[in-house]
Formats: structure tokens, C-alpha cells, sequence
């Protein structure tokens, strides 16, 4: 197996005048291999779109790098030019995004922006372009793609520009996919049908892929591993069935049981149970000091938590590793 | 409008019953398409009845384009009804105005999906939830403000709140605001139009066991609509599913996830069913392809037929009823005597 993208104690930041910048991203550390697929999870300030916008060097204005390292296939994306990070976005690495209705150019057709991909990396012409495109997007199950070639994003339900983002953004045949949320904006009978196609085109072009998701239910069937973030630090990590089964830091706990999941059958629950809620919410940006983030919320917390800053990644298990005080007791 | 659309009427106790909607049509005008054409029809609510009983949780779901939110805001009078009828304790609403409309609103209220554009950015949190009780002249100034602080407490919101602005809050304590201000005129009705969907799974549960812990303390009934099963399970008594303006099928909550009867539902719980092998099971069996067609100008026959797998010639001509198949469980499906239900007590044993 070989690395396709390796995060190496990431620390992304605000810049705020000439003080020093408020972190939103601490020390993050993860790999992809290829052929496989990494679960970013959190709920929304934990700082997962901007894991996802920092390794495509698309960071927002003001928002800045302060340490680490992002390795694609051993070539550092932080040090790169903007030309060579321009020649690999679209090609080597590409993203779908959460909303297709706001990423898809209105003014232009999908064959336009498919072919406009398949033009610039791969300098095709014009007929090579247009006989791709409809390849693409029959390999994304748009049915009669000769005709939706001409069509623009809103004449497009929501499943459809949906597969048309990821016919763009698999046109090159990337060796990195990031998919930020791609389907929270679909009903979930198309989730179904987009979660299905990704996995089919990634056996086919053994893409790595980044899957950013809220889920933390659905991850064990979606990714092999898993990396659990809060307030910009990543808590609990390891290979998805093992951290989903044992989790043993109390906000995986706690975003597991806070999800309401269908149960069938007879034995379905028929009386209302209080959900399991964590209270409180995500510590704003610059109120995060060194001490555990979820200290505030936490049930479990106690005075070695207080007394001492976040803890390190410990392992806690095959291939899983937490970073709690507790771990060990809160595990028997 | 045809009549045979509507549910059949079960010996209900008539003061149980606190909403009824009776054979409701919401159509839009969707523009010409030709100068020489009639303009096209979105029929967006398409004949729908059902029955909401008081205390109790009414949950409807189904996709986007379904008619879910449209069926919210017609019963609200936030959009005109086409037809049929909307009976709020014991009085037809449909197509109120002015003050009798205001004075119905005093027991009917609504929460929106969307905390962040459903709260006036440039007014207080204090006086937005006052704001219903100045309308409706609810009590005197000073008893307004104190119930604006109570109702304050009764969200888990500090009293200091009120003097904030919205953009102050979170998504989860607007949501909040906005349930603080629909229980301000002591209403017996909340409709929550995706109440929840935009908020993040840990704030999502704490919002669900409030609107619960307010039914309970108030003997509030709720329509609660969303996409998510799983919710819809927990959080209702009784479930409508919902296709392009129609109801497909309709049971209390225990009996649609025990026994469903109609090929839509099977492809929604499927879709939605925990991981394993009961799920590959459902999906290989039963999740359909698509997506859901236009609701402008539906082809005759049944709304499902088009991403059906049990399609007949007949599902094409007729449009099906909804037929009663039980104890309050209606389905709306031709072949329903002959399709056998997925057998999800021996799939979930095994």
C-alpha cells in the first residue's frame, strides 16, 4: 500500500493583526492510503471543511498555515508554487463540495464545466472532450448524457448536480478525492445512490479519499478509517468498526448516542426515551486554551483534567488511539 | 375534487380530535410555456386528509418536493389551499383573513427550518418573542415581559438573552428563540417544518428532547416534519409518508417500521436502516433508482409508478386509494393484496 496524502501535525490559524494567530486547526495528523478512505468527524467549528480547504491550498482570505506539513505522494503542498498547486488541483487531487448548486458556474452547461477539466490538464480537443464528457457521465449514471451535456446546473435536480460534481472532479482520475459533505443536501433515498456510486468508482480508479461527514453512525460503512475532530483537535482516531464499537472518549460516545437510528422490526422502540445529549456547545475560536476543549462538557471530567492540558494520542487499543485522561476507566 | 381521495373515517372520540385536514389541494401557476399552451400546474399538495389527534405527535415524511412543507404551510394559511378543507378545533380555517386569521393563530404556531433567516437580524431576542403577544393583546406590558423571561427559562436560555441580538446566538439557541416564540401565546398546535434538519447532530438532540419535555409539561400537539426516519420514529405517534403531494401510506409509528405496506416506504427504510446485513438485505431488495419526477403536470396513475419495481399497465391508468389495511394503517397501492411486505421481523432476528 502506498501514501496518497500524509497531514503531519497541521496547524492552521486566523491571523489577527500583529497578534499572534488564533488557532483553528492544532497539530493534525493523518494518512490516506491508496485505495482507501479517511472520515473526518465532528460536529460543524471543529474544523473539518478546514482540514479539506488547507490541503487544497484554497484557505480562505485570513486564514494562514502556522506549522505542519501536507504531504501529496511526498511532495509538500505548503512549500509548492501557486502555478504547480494550480496544475495539481483539478488533476491530482480534487474536491466535491457540499452544496453543487453553489459550486456549478449557472452560466455555463455541465459539458462545459466537465470538459473544461478534461481541456486544461489533459490539453484535449474538442471532440476527444465532448466523446469523455458523455463517457463521464454515464459512468455517473446521468441517463441520456448526449442530451444533458447542453443542459445548465438548475434545469439539474439535486442527485444529478450532485453526480455531475463528481464526474468533474473524477474526470482526471485523481489520485485524491475530498468529499466535504456530499450528500447532507440529498434525500436520502439519493444518498444512497451517490454513497453507492463513490464506492463503485473507487474500486474502479483506487482513488484515496478524504470523506468529511457529521455521521458518525454511517462512517463504519463508509471509510475504513476514522478520525474523530473537536475544537480543532483531533480526540479519537483508528480504524473506523474499532473506534465506532469501542469508542472510548466521551464526546465519540456522546455523538454516537445523540443520533436517533432507525430501529425495525417489532422490538422498535414504541416509548420516547430522552436522546443522549451533550450539553453546551463548541468553545468559540480564541477561547480554546491548553486544556482538554471538551472539558466544559464533559461528564466524566475530573481533577487530573483540570490540572493538566489536553493529553497526547494515546494508544487505547489495535490501530486506535484517543486522547483522554480517562480513556482506561471509562473503557471498563 | 374527487371525494374518494380522502381517508376513510374511523369512529374517532370527535374531541379527541384537535386538527383535521380534509381532502386538501395546493396547486402554483408555473408560467406558460408557449403563449398557446395553458400555463403548467405544480401540484404541489394533491388531495390529502389525516387526522391529528390532541397530546399527540403527528409526524409527516417524505423527500424534497413531496409536498411536506407545502401541507405545513397551507394548514398555517401561509399559502392559499386550492381546495378542501382545514378544520382547527372544530372550525374551518381554510381561507381566513385578518383578525378571525389572528385570532386563530393565538392556538396555532409554527417553527421554521432555517433559525438564521426565520429571526429578524435588527431586533432584540427579547422583543421578537414578545412581538406575538403585542399582536394578539395578550395581557398587560409588564405581564409580557415577565412571560418573555419565563419562557426564556422554560428553553434553557439565561433571562439576559432577551436583550440580545440574534446573530449573538448559535444555530441551536436560535432554534430556541424561535420555539420560545411560538409557545408565547400558549398555543395548542406547533407545526415544525424541519425543525431540527439544520442543526448539528449533539444540538439536534437537545433540541428533540425539549420540544418532547414541552409536550409533556404542556399537553402540546406537534406536526413535525422532516426526512430523517430515524427521528420521525422516535419523536411520533402516528406517520404520514408523503410522495408528490400525495399521502402513500399512513400507520402509528410502531406498525410502519414492523410491518410497512407500500413499495415507497420499503425504498425509504431502506435507505435509511442502521448498517449490516439487514440493510444490504433491504436496499438489494428493495431501495429504488431516480429521482423523484416533477409535481408539474403528473402524468395519470399512480405518483410512485415511474421508480416502482412492482410496476403494472393498471399502476399507469388508475391512481390508487388510499385504502384502509388495518388498524389506522392506510396504504395507497394496487398490487398491496398481492405484494408480500418485507419480512423485517425474521430479517432482524436472524
Amino acid at each position: 500500500m502506498s501514501t496518497v496524502l500524509q497531514v503531519d501535525n497541521l496547524c492552521v490559524g486566523i491571523a489577527s493583526g500583529n497578534r499572534t494567530p488564533v488557532p483553528v486547526l492544532e497539530n493534525l495528523s493523518f494518512e490516506v492510503q491508496r485505495g482507501r478512505t479517511m472520515a473526518l468527524v465532528g460536529e460543524s467549528g471543529c474544523g473539518k471543511s478546514m482540514t479539506a480547504l488547507a490541503i487544497m491550498g484554497l484557505l480562505p482570505e485570513g486564514f494562514v498555515v502556522t506549522g505542519g506539513r501536507i504531504l501529496l505522494e511526498g511532495e509538500d503542498l505548503l512549500t509548492a508554487s501557486r502555478r504547480r498547486l494550480r496544475s495539481l488541483r483539478g488533476n491530482a487531487m480534487s474536491m466535491i463540495f457540499q452544496e453543487p448548486m453553489t459550486a456549478l458556474n449557472p452560466l455555463y452547461t455541465i459539458g462545459d464545466q466537465i470538459g473544461e477539466v478534461l481541456r486544461w490538464h489533459r490539453n484535449l480537443g474538442r471532440a476527444d472532450t465532448r466523446e469523455q464528457t458523455i463517457a463521464f457521465l454515464r459512468a455517473v449514471q446521468i441517463p441520456a448524457p448526449e442530451r444533458r451535456l447542453n443542459a445548465y446546473p438548475h434545469q439539474l435536480s439535486g442527485g444529478m448536480r450532485q453526480r455531475v460534481m463528481i464526474a468533474m472532479a473524477l474526470a482526471c482520475k485523481p489520485r485524491l478525492l475530498i468529499a466535504d459533505e456530499p450528500t447532507t443536501a440529498l434525500d436520502v433515498t439519493v444518498q444512497a445512490q451517490i454513497f453507492d456510486l463513490l464506492a463503485k468508482l473507487q474500486d474502479e480508479t483506487e482513488t484515496a479519499v478524504v470523506l468529511i461527514t457529521h455521521d458518525l453512525g454511517a462512517v463504519s460503512e463508509l471509510a475504513h478509517e476514522v478520525s474523530v475532530l473537536y475544537a480543532g483537535r483531533c480526540i479519537e482516531s483508528g480504524v473506523s468498526h474499532e473506534v465506532i464499537e469501542h469508542a472510548r472518549h466521551p464526546y465519540t460516545r456522546g455523538l454516537l448516542a445523540c443520533v436517533p437510528h432507525l430501529a425495525l422490526g417489532r422490538q422498535a422502540a414504541k416509548v420516547w426515551s430522552d436522546l443522549g445529549e451533550i450539553p453546551g456547545m463548541v468553545p468559540p475560536l480564541g477561547s480554546r486554551g491548553p486544556d482538554c476543549a471538551f472539558l466544559a462538557r464533559c461528564s466524566y471530567a475530573d481533577d487530573i483534567c483540570r490540572a493538566r492540558p489536553q493529553p497526547p494520542l494515546d494508544p487505547a487499543g489495535p490501530q486506535h488511539t484517543v486522547s483522554c485522561w480517562r480513556h482506561a476507566e471509562i473503557a471498563a | 375534487m374527487t371525494a374518494s381521495t380522502s381517508v376513510p373515517i374511523q369512529n374517532q372520540d370527535a374531541s379527541a380530535v384537535l386538527l383535521s385536514v380534509d381532502d386538501l389541494f395546493v396547486h402554483f401557476q408555473a408560467g406558460k410555456t408557449s403563449p398557446f399552451k395553458p400555463a403548467s400546474v405544480v401540484h404541489a399538495v394533491d388531495g390529502v386528509s389525516f387526522r391529528v389527534r390532541r397530546g399527540t405527535t403527528f409526524g409527516i415524511v417524505g423527500e424534497s418536493g413531496s409536498g411536506k412543507s407545502t401541507t405545513a404551510q397551507a394548514i398555517m394559511q401561509l399559502v392559499p389551499a386550492t381546495a378542501g378543507r382545514i378544520v382547527f378545533r372544530d372550525k374551518d380555517i381554510a381561507g381566513l383573513t385578518g383578525e378571525p386569521l389572528r385570532q386563530v393563530r393565538k392556538h396555532l404556531q409554527i417553527v421554521f427550518q432555517d433559525p438564521f433567516s426565520a429571526l429578524n437580524p435588527r431586533r432584540r431576542a427579547g422583543d421578537q418573542i414578545r412581538e406575538p403577544l403585542d399582536l394578539l393583546h395578550i395581557g398587560t406590558r409588564s405581564e409580557r415581559d415577565e412571560r418573555v423571561r419565563r419562557l426564556l427559562g422554560e428553553v434553557g436560555l439565561p433571562p439576559q438573552a432577551a436583550d440580545l441580538f440574534p446573530h449573538q446566538f448559535s444555530g441551536g439557541q436560535r432554534q430556541r428563540l424561535c420555539i420560545a416564540r411560538a409557545l408565547a401565546p400558549e398555543p395548542d398546535l406547533i407545526v415544525c417544518d424541519e425543525a431540527v434538519s439544520a442543526l448539528d447532530v449533539a444540538i439536534q438532540a437537545q433540541i428533540l428532547n425539549l420540544l418532547k419535555r414541552l409536550q409533556r409539561e404542556r399537553g402540546l400537539t406537534y406536526i413535525f416534519i422532516s426526512h430523517d426516519l430515524g427521528v420521525i420514529q422516535q419523536f411520533c405517534d402516528e406517520i404520514a409518508v408523503m410522495y408528490l403531494g400525495k399521502i402513500v401510506e399512513q400507520a402509528p409509528a410502531a406498525d410502519l417500521f414492523a410491518a410497512p405496506r407500500h413499495p415507497y416506504t420499503w425504498s425509504l427504510i431502506a435507505a435509511a436502516a442502521p448498517p449490516g446485513p439487514l440493510r444490504d438485505e433491504l436496499t438489494r431488495r428493495y431501495l429504488v433508482g431516480g429521482d423523484p419526477p416533477s409535481p408539474i403536470n403528473p402524468p395519470p396513475g399512480c405518483r410512485f409508478a415511474e421508480r416502482c419495481p412492482s410496476v403494472i399497465t393498471h399502476c399507469r391508468e388508475t391512481e390508487p386509494h388510499l385504502d384502509s389495511i388495518g388498524v389506522e394503517h392506510y396504504a395507497a397501492c394496487h398490487r398491496i393484496r398481492e405484494l408480500a411486505p418485507p419480512d423485517i421481523n425474521a430479517l432482524t432476528a436472524s
